[in-house]
């Protein structure tokens, strides 16, 4: 089991570094760089900017080497020194930045898995034992539209209907007087009140998949000898449903962690502009939108990693639960 | 022990239907039977007769949309009560509590019969939870103790293990495990053995047996093989399309058949106790011929480092049938892929004689060479179903390697309609799909598809393992018209000496990748050489209740002489 996850592991290494390749090629790719975005900004507000100042920025910026070697100076900075380098955006160290909004980014996924397993499983399990039923029928119709129903208008009308018609406070992830106070009772309750709205407008999204593929899943298994053996046995209906066929229905739902999480990810960036949330979701956007580079590869290389990580401990959860994986 | 009924449970007029979208199919139609202490009753039938719904409607477990229409089942308990299970509701308490605990059942596939996910020791303990509400580690000794019953080697390892670290004999000895659990006094068993090799069907009847014998069970045992049922039936219930067309003693329906179904299936069985008159007739393969195919000393080691195929030498005479036999995982099928380059052995020489005489190594022949003699070497497979194209018709799965070979137009038509015909299917039917035709009709697809580029040797891997034995015969003779017709040579892969010694001129034996034996058909089935083919022979039912001998059949240790 070990060996398993060490050698997991190692395969992790070659993918994070094609992928900070990838990010930082992205980054890239749009014509000009951050210092003519600035430049852009500065001409449309009527100032000017001498030639010379332009050069020597480049310059201090390191802007003017090739793209290989300013790679390679981010890349060994992350590894030596643990330097992700410098915004050009805020002028801070990007690692100053994101810490603390990378850590809402992943509690804020966690919480909407959780949040989506807990509703689509019981979902998925009615859909297939009562297959073609009305509850099966209504099941995916919800499922669906929530999926059809873009993030921010899902995030835009809950806003809406959260102010307009119960008077809660949205927006933030906290009341205005606990933004900047460490963490407490108080704090966490709060927070409590805050999180729920964002968890379920970008997990509702996500539902149709996992519904689906637990019926599907379900489905396939109900029909198999076992299920007869354990019928066979005198095991009562309930019992014989979730120890049985719903035990081995859920094995592929765990190997879907994997593109769950980066499909949360990347819906909780639009949901958390709208509803101004302080993760990495809107920090990203503004430094795509400056060519702010540093803080953006950043970013985008340590959202592939939680998704990386995640695949593993999917991974890691599948040889648990299955033994034939465990026997490979 | 006070004074018991003889009959514990007794069927009547038993009606189980299925409605589909055409109109009710009535899987049982009307059966009725007693099943008494101690005793055996087997029920036979071909595929189709209804006989597994018979068992489930017993326990009210048919697969829905199926549902028990009318007739009754008694169950008579030690103290005398009686119990109608028909008139039970089938999710409701009072059936769940017989089943498992009073009428206990076993199923044909071992593998999927049981959870993978969970250890065998949880699955067999579990029926002792349910009906006893057994504490875990009281669960655990008798889980040990029925271990030790069914023969499971090292049972406290065992315990824990799961289903696929075990073989398929191992696999059903556990479920029998399972089923003692609650000391039954039924048990109902759905072909059992009809996944497992000959000589592990025979260790698994012998437990059923003695199991049998030690509790004072009542057996219902289902099956295909006549063979079987002479060994162990006490009774006998002939079904046919849903419903009984007899039922008596063994000895009656074997040797005194009142009903023609019972008489052609006996027929049918009996005809394959001995070789075929087709080729009884046949005048003999003169000595000196130069081989066909010579195959010299191949091997094929697996990366897993099993050594599938070791060192086996062979020849295949023209018009001759070579049959290979030997179990499941001896290395037949390999070994027969590998005389097609399928895969692709490490050593040895596979020499094939080309039509105009000089000889090709199959092992070392490079791509186009290959191609040439991939039109003369052809295979058939055993999975009538898996090996035919869903989503193509019949006569464009005949035509497929004649287009290969370049033919087109009114030629290829008038070919497929020709093989159509060779193999007894109309040739009307080409613009079906392989789903509309029976197991049998569809091998007979296979075998033109195989037959179509005027083959020279035919390799055919359990081509008749599939179908039900009335089938089979047909199939050979079949088979064996076409040898004589188009001057084939087979090679003949299977693990049913009966279907061997029907067909083949020669027969070679292979055990663990090896060749233990090769000779005359009549020479090995008579007078074996080898411990291993005598133990193979004995292990093989023998469709006779008054000649039965697998109970005292020969057992063959392996490494005693390897």
């Amino acid at each position: 089991m070990l060996r398993y996850i060490a050698k997991r592991m190692v395969f992790a290494i070659p993918t994070l570094f094609a992928v900070s390749i990838v990010a930082f090629i992205i980054i890239q790719l749009p014509p000009g760089d951050y210092l003519t975005t600035l430049m852009a900004d500065w001409a449309s507000q009527g100032g000017a900017v001498e030639a010379g100042t332009v050069a020597a920025m480049r310059d201090r910026y390191g802007l003017d080497q090739p793209i290989y070697f300013q790679y390679y100076k981010w890349i060994a900075g992350i590894l030596t020194r643990g330097d992700f380098g410098i915004s050009f955006d805020f002028g801070k160290p990007v690692t100053e930045l994101i810490w603390n909004r990378l850590g809402f980014s992943l509690l804020l996924s966690v919480l909407t898995l959780c949040f989506v397993w807990a509703i689509a499983i019981p979902i998925g399990i009615l859909s297939a034992v009562r297959q073609y039923s009305i509850s099966d029928y209504t099941a995916t119709f919800l499922a669906f539209f929530f999926l059809a129903v873009p993030d921010f208008l899902m995030a835009l009308s809950a806003m809406y209907i959260m102010s307009a018609w119960f008077g809660q406070s949205v927006g933030g992830l906290f009341s205005a007087e606990y933004v900047d106070v460490s963490w407490s009772l108080g704090k966490l309750i709060d927070f409590a009140q805050h999180v729920w709205l964002p968890v379920v407008v970008i997990g509702l999204g996500s539902l149709a998949a996992l519904v689906r593929i637990m019926r599907a899943n379900l489905l396939d298994e109900l029909s198999k000898p076992y299920v007869t053996t354990a019928r066979a046995k005198g095991m009562s209906e309930f019992e014989l449903l979730l120890r049985y066929p719903v035990r081995l229905a859920l094995n592929p739902l765990i190997s879907t962690i994997g593109w769950i999480l980066p499909a949360v990810i990347s819906g909780e960036i639009i949901v958390s502009v709208v509803m101004s949330l302080p993760t990495t979701g809107p920090l990203l956007l503004r430094s795509l939108l400056a060519q702010d580079m540093y803080l953006a590869g950043s970013l985008i290389l340590l959202i592939s990693v939680l998704t990386i990580i995640g695949t593993l401990i999917s991974d890691i959860l599948l040889a648990i639960t299955d033994p034939r994986i465990r026997l490979q | 022990m006070t004074i018991m009924k003889d009959t514990i449970l007794e069927v009547r007029e038993l009606r189980t239907v299925f409605p589909t979208r055409t109109g009710i199919f009535k899987a049982v139609d009307g059966v009725s039977f007693e099943l008494k202490r101690g005793k055996t009753l087997c029920v036979v039938g071909e595929s189709g007769s209804g006989k597994s719904v018979t068992a489930r409607s017993i326990l009210q477990i048919v697969d829905r949309p199926g549902r028990i229409e009318g007739g009754s089942v008694l169950l008579t308990r030690a103290d005398g009560s009686t119990t109608d299970l028909a008139k039970l509701e089938p999710r409701g308490r009072e059936i769940r509590d017989v089943r498992g605990k009073e009428i206990a059942m076993i199923f044909q596939e071992p593998m999927s019969s049981l959870s993978p996910v969970h250890r065998i020791g949880t699955q067999i303990g579990e029926s002792l939870r349910i009906h006893f509400g057994t504490p875990k580690h009281e669960q655990r000794e008798r889980v040990l103790e029925l271990l030790r019953q069914v023969e499971i080697p090292h049972p406290e390892t065992a315990i824990d293990r799961y289903t696929f670290e075990f073989s398929g004999g191992m696999r059903q000895r556990v479920m029998i495990a399972m089923a003692l659990a609650c000391n039954p006094s039924v048990l109902i068993a759905d072909e059992p053995t009809t996944a497992l090799d000959v000589t592990t069907q025979a260790e698994i009847l012998d437990l059923i047996k003695k199991l049998q014998q030690n509790h004072g069970m009542a057996v219902l045992f289902i099956t295909h093989d006549m063979g079987v049922v002479a060994e162990i039936a006490d009774e006998v219930l002939v079904m046919y399309r849903g419903k009984v067309m007899e039922r008596g003693p063994v000895e009656q329906i074997f040797h005194a058949p009142q009903d023609a179904y019972t008489h052609r299936l006996i027929d049918s069985v009996v005809r394959l106790e001995k070789k075929a008159e087709l080729r009884l007739a046949r005048p003999a393969i003169p000595e000196g011929t130069a081989p066909l195919l010579d195959v010299r000393n191949l091997s094929l080691t697996f990366p897993s480092g099993l050594k599938a195929v070791d060192d086996v030498s062979l020849t295949v005479r023209p018009g001759e049938t070579l049959g290979i036999v030997g179990e499941s995982g001896s290395g037949k099928t390999t070994m027969g892929r590998c005389l097609l380059r399928i895969y692709d052995p490490q050593a040895g020489t596979i020499d094939y004689r080309r039509p105009d005489g000089h000889m090709v190594d199959i092992r070392t022949a490079d791509k186009a060479a290959l191609k040439k003699i991939r039109s003369e070497v052809r295979m058939i497979f055993q999975d009538p179903v898996g090996s035919l194209s869903p989503r193509k018709t019949v006569g464009q799965i005949i035509a497929e390697p004649l287009k290969i070979a370049g033919m087109k137009g009114r030629e290829l038509n008038d070919r497929v309609a020709d093989l159509m015909q060779q193999v007894g299917l109309e040739p009307a039917w080409r613009e079906r799909y392989p789903h509309a035709f029976s197991g049998g009709q569809r091998q007979r697809i296979g075998i033109a598809r195989a037959i179509a580029l005027k083959p020279r040797l035919i390799v055919a891997d359990e081509a008749t393992s599939a179908l039900d034995v009335s089938l089979r015969s047909q199939m050979l003779d079949l088979m064996m018209k076409l040898q004589d017709e188009l001057g084939l040579s087979y090679v003949f892969i299977s693990h049913d000496m009966s279907v061997i010694r029907y067909m083949c001129d020669r027969v070679a034996v292979m055990y663990r990748g090896k060749i233990v034996e090769v000779g005359e058909t009549d020479q090995v089935v008579n007078e074996p050489a080898h411990d291993y083919t005598r133990a193979l022979l004995s292990a093989i039912p023998h469709p006779d209740p008054h000649n039965r001998r697998i109970h005292n059949r020969f057992r063959y240790k392996a490494g005693r002489t390897a």
